[in-house]
């Protein structure tokens, strides 16, 4: 186990720069993800931790040691790999013990460390079987195994779970969240998932355009987004953004009419955007948020996501599943004052 | 009822009836006769040469298939002759060093141009492919200076050295390696391995159907391989089997049923080879071990 640091990573391929000097202190033990669109760099990140891609600028420490120029096998990390990467000629024994290779111990002591692990991650029975001979579940078991066995000082994941169904994903990610409790190595896990990101980090990393947006808890960064980025990237169905002007004490006239207000230091006359996520919008008799008709329903059993307003500016909220309003009905919705989001409608930066 | 009753001898004639003749395409036909002297055309060689072999001096300007009075002289005499051994032994030792230097080089060229970035990488794939483009009879002159210089004339060392590695197998094993997901050869870098024991550990087990065809091309173009060895070789001790084949007879006469019956004899190594490398060609092993 170790802690791991990244100070001012750069990353260019030629004259594209695609990290622009992130930095970030990952403690022992911790489960960080890095989370974010395709292209934002995350990926990029975790191979430049794993010595797979040069380091244009900035420094990689992993326990204190500098390790911009060592090798992958120097590092004393562990990867697995979207595709798996198991190798088809060799047995689930021999794909797990694979990372012993090189190890210097004896042969029955790496026989025993691949039954441990076998045995962490259910496969006992499966030791003798070749690759084609298992489903995508248990051959990225075996991908984690592989990594496992070495017992190093850091886990890099790198969106294992994307090529799983829905189904597999979901369980895949309580395995691997038991298995940190267990072992409780430090690891980074990539994903672009924000559900994958929200269940399984101590500390979530939100990268855009290879820049650090938000690094916090799950809590932190669902409750006090730092930016409408991370505002509409983290939540399922995302934040609804309605614009609108500051006025004076505080009030903030949105664009659709409605008034709220809110102690958020901007100046009057500043431009804003009011987020709003749809799960804290709720139908109201009294002064409205947002008006108008039901455009469309999309049930979910438990809840029903109910689209309102004019035809696209209409916001989404979470109505109940059992008597959600109809299509066309006209409703009034409302939020807590405490649950809204302010933000710099030019900048995007929070204000509250 | 009456339906039912009518309906039913019908529904039975239907069910056992033949199925129903479809008129002949003509676009099948062709295919079916183009199949068909195809498969003549490949077949007859094979088909004379074998006969050829069973028949007497005196028959073997008779084109009939079937021998009047087939015989196995021409195997015993071919087979007592001291110098098929020599030949046989020869052609086995040259296509079998020449095929493991090929399957090992060709693709260890192949997997570093692939796998790779190195400046001047494309330079030197255009360079190695170029070489195709030269046919062997413009090489055989620069081969022999160069096996003259060497003391390599009549030399196992001397025919075997212009196939040791070869563009076309440095070219398909590079495409090859292509289809091999860079996941892989990372995941191996971070378990520690070195780039050597990455390619021969990770890498050519990956690749076998190609290594497979390669071996296949490799050890049938030597076998077979004519010009050059007849250039190179002096004494006929080093002669390889196609060589030493063409030399049965005397200046007066060819001995067709001994040569026939040298090539047959020598047909059995190349199936030999063929069977044994055949399975890997339809084995797609590559993609079991990513995202099923």
């Amino acid at each position: 186990m170790a802690d791991l640091s990244i100070r001012d990573l750069v990353k260019r391929y030629d004259k594209t720069q695609v990290l622009h000097g992130i930095s970030l202190d990952v403690q022992d033990g911790e489960f960080v993800v890095f989370v974010g669109p395709s292209g934002c760099g995350k990926s990029t990140t975790l191979r430049m931790i794993a010595g797979l891609e040069e380091i244009t600028s900035g420094e990689v420490s992993i326990a204190g040691r500098v390790v911009n120029n060592l090798e992958p096998k120097e590092r004393d990390i562990a990867m697995v790999f979207q595709n798996y990467a198991i190798y088809p000629h060799m047995t689930v024994r021999k794909n797990i013990g694979f990372g012993l290779r090189t190890a210097k111990m004896p042969r029955a002591d790496k026989e025993r460390r691949i039954d441990e692990v076998a045995v962490i991650l259910g496969m006992t029975d499966l030791l003798d079987r070749k690759p084609s001979q298992l489903s995508g579940g248990q051959r990225q078991r075996v991908a984690i195994g592989r990594a496992m066995v070495r017992d190093p000082a850091v886990f890099l994941f790198d969106e294992p779970l994307s090529n799983l169904d829905a189904q597999l994903r979901t369980q895949m990610r309580l395995e691997i969240k038991k298995l940190h409790q267990r072992v409780g190595n430090t690891i980074i896990f990539v994903t672009h998932d924000q559900v994958e990101a929200m269940t399984m980090a101590d500390r979530i990393v939100i990268m855009k355009d290879g820049h650090i947006q938000q690094v916090g808890t799950p809590s932190d960064v669902y409750h006090q987004p730092a930016n409408t980025f991370v505002a509409r990237f983290i939540g399922a169905p995302s934040m609804n953004m309605l614009p609108g002007v500051v006025g004076n004490g505080g009030k903030i006239r949105l664009d659709s009419g409605a008034e709220v207000t809110l102690d958020t230091g901007a100046t009057p006359g500043q431009a804003v955007v009011v987020g709003v996520r749809p799960e804290d919008l709720y139908p109201n008799d009294g002064p409205a948020l947002v008006r108008g008709p039901v455009l469309v329903r999309e049930p979910l059993g438990a809840e029903t996501l109910i689209y309102v307003g004019r035809e696209g500016e209409e916001v989404i909220a979470k109505a109940d599943g059992r008597t959600p309003p109809e299509v066309g009905e006209e409703v009034t919705l409302t939020a807590a004052l405490g649950n809204l989001h302010i933000f710099d409608a030019e900048t995007g930066e929070a204000l509250r | 009822m009456a339906v039912t009753e009518e309906i039913r001898p019908n529904a039975d004639a239907l069910l056992h009836a033949a199925p129903p003749r479809r008129p002949a395409n003509m676009g099948q036909i062709l295919r079916w006769t183009l199949l068909f002297l195809g498969g003549i055309a490949m077949v007859m060689p094979i088909a004379y040469m074998i006969s050829t072999s069973l028949k007497w001096p005196h028959e073997v300007y008779n084109l009939q298939l079937i021998p009047d009075e087939p015989h196995l002289e021409n195997y015993t005499y071919v087979l007592e002759d001291g110098r098929f051994y020599g030949w046989f032994i020869n052609s086995i030792v040259i296509a079998v060093v020449t095929t493991v230097s090929n399957v090992l080089f060709d693709s260890l060229v192949g997997y570093t141009l692939c796998k790779f970035r190195f400046p001047g990488r494309y330079i030197v794939f255009i360079a190695i492919l170029s070489t195709l483009m030269i046919p062997t009879e413009m090489l055989v002159i620069p081969w022999y200076l160069m096996s003259q210089q060497l003391g390599w004339l009549d030399t196992y060392w001397g025919i075997m050295f212009p196939g040791l590695m070869t563009a076309f197998g440095t070219f398909l094993m590079k495409q090859f390696f292509e289809t091999v997901p860079d996941d892989f050869i990372e995941a191996a870098r971070i378990d520690g391995l070195n780039e050597l024991q990455i390619w021969w550990t990770v890498a050519m087990p990956l690749v076998k159907p190609a290594l497979a065809a390669l071996a296949i091309f490799v050890f049938l173009g030597n076998w077979t391989a004519f010009i050059w060895p007849l250039i190179v070789t002096n004494s006929v001790e080093m002669y390889t089997l196609p060589v030493g084949l063409s030399s049965f007879g005397d200046e007066a006469d060819v001995a067709w049923e001994l040569i026939m019956t040298g090539a047959a004899i020598s047909t059995i190594p190349t199936l030999v080879v063929f069977l044994i490398f055949q399975r890997y060609i339809i084995q797609g092993v590559v993609m079991a071990g990513l995202k099923g």
